[in-house]
């Protein structure tokens, strides 16, 4: 992947509103992959007995990660949006510990990107969660078409 | 510990209240994505107030796909948390105006979520209802529809599988 597009990529990815507020951080882009990173952070808590992360949360990162892996594919930067997205809980997040996405489309047709990801924390032997998807490829429009 | 026959309106909404403020104060995400609750008998309609933090993709705009699963999640788990607090209020084994954080029974977990996105999110309040299509001792499925200006018109939809707490988890 061009440094332009890495770049390009990054500072969309960034300025999303609701990746910034829940801190993600941009770990690797390349063609199709994308690995995304999150803090913990007490106000995402879904068990406050446990102090576990909430699902949801869990399902925002995955969903991003997944949405930049597809629009880092090919040679230009291309729009997205999920179609539909499965997550399967494996375990509870351990509390206080960062939780890292990492997202691949595994097959890109004309309009649709089937995408899968794992989600683990500092245990990466043991994934949290794992995401499969499809998601739209919006490609730009041909110059004078 | 038993009631009387006949209680006053007020006692029964005051104690029904209780319940459902305890299920969504104990969660601090809820709180983080100012979900409200809006209650008719034990039918919950569950409210996510349009906030700039909840926009996905600025150019459209559009609600943020992320947390249009984690509002159907958390709705899908409210529900079923609900139903089984229900059982147990009515039949007065549990006196809601008691319970804090600490002393709340032990939530299902999820297993698995699917969610179907039909149309993008409007930058405007979102509401979401689900209905527990079988809640057996060790498991549950959940089906969950979203929607914004038109009821009829979902936004999306979702099914979730949840693993039930043992009885005195």
């Amino acid at each position: 992947m061009s440094t332009q597009k890495e770049q390009l990529a990054r500072q969309f990815i960034e300025a999303i509103p609701h990746s910034r507020a829940l801190s993600m951080r941009l770990e690797r882009i390349e063609d199709g992959v994308a690995e995304i990173s999150m803090p913990y952070d007490d106000r995402l808590v879904g068990d406050p007995v446990n102090r576990v992360i909430h699902g949801g949360a869990v399902s925002a990162l995955m969903d991003t990660c997944c949405g930049a892996a597809v629009m880092s594919h090919g040679d230009t930067l291309s729009a997205t949006a999920t179609i539909d997205l499965r997550i399967d809980y494996m375990r509870p997040a351990t509390p206080e510990q960062r939780i890292r996405a990492r997202a691949e489309c595994y097959h890109v047709t004309r309009n649709v990107a089937f995408v899968r990801a794992t989600a683990t924390d500092d245990d990466d032997a043991r994934p949290v969660a794992t995401a499969t998807g499809a998601f739209t490829v919006e490609r730009p429009k041909e110059q004078g078409a | 510990m038993s009631r009387p026959a006949r209680e006053p309106v007020q006692v029964v909404k005051q104690r029904r209240d209780a319940a459902l403020n305890a299920l969504v104060q104990a969660v601090p995400y809820m709180r983080f994505l100012d979900i409200h609750v809006d209650r008719r008998g034990d039918e919950l309609t569950v409210i996510l107030p349009f906030d700039d933090k909840l926009i996905g993709n600025p150019l459209l705009p559009a609600l943020h796909g992320g947390v249009t699963a984690a509002f159907l999640e958390m709705t899908a788990h409210l529900e079923l948390s609900w139903s089984t607090l229900w059982e147990r209020m009515e039949a007065g084994e549990l006196d809601p105006l008691s319970l804090t954080p600490d002393t709340m029974p032990r939530m299902p977990k999820t297993i698995d979520f699917t969610v179907d996105y039909l149309r993008s999110g409007l930058p405007r309040d979102a509401y979401a209802r689900a209905r527990v299509n079988r809640s057996g001792r060790r498991y549950a499925s959940v089906h969950v529809e979203a929607w914004q200006d038109n009821r009829a018109r979902l936004f999306a939809q979702a099914t979730g599988h949840f693993l039930m707490p043992y009885p005195h988890d």
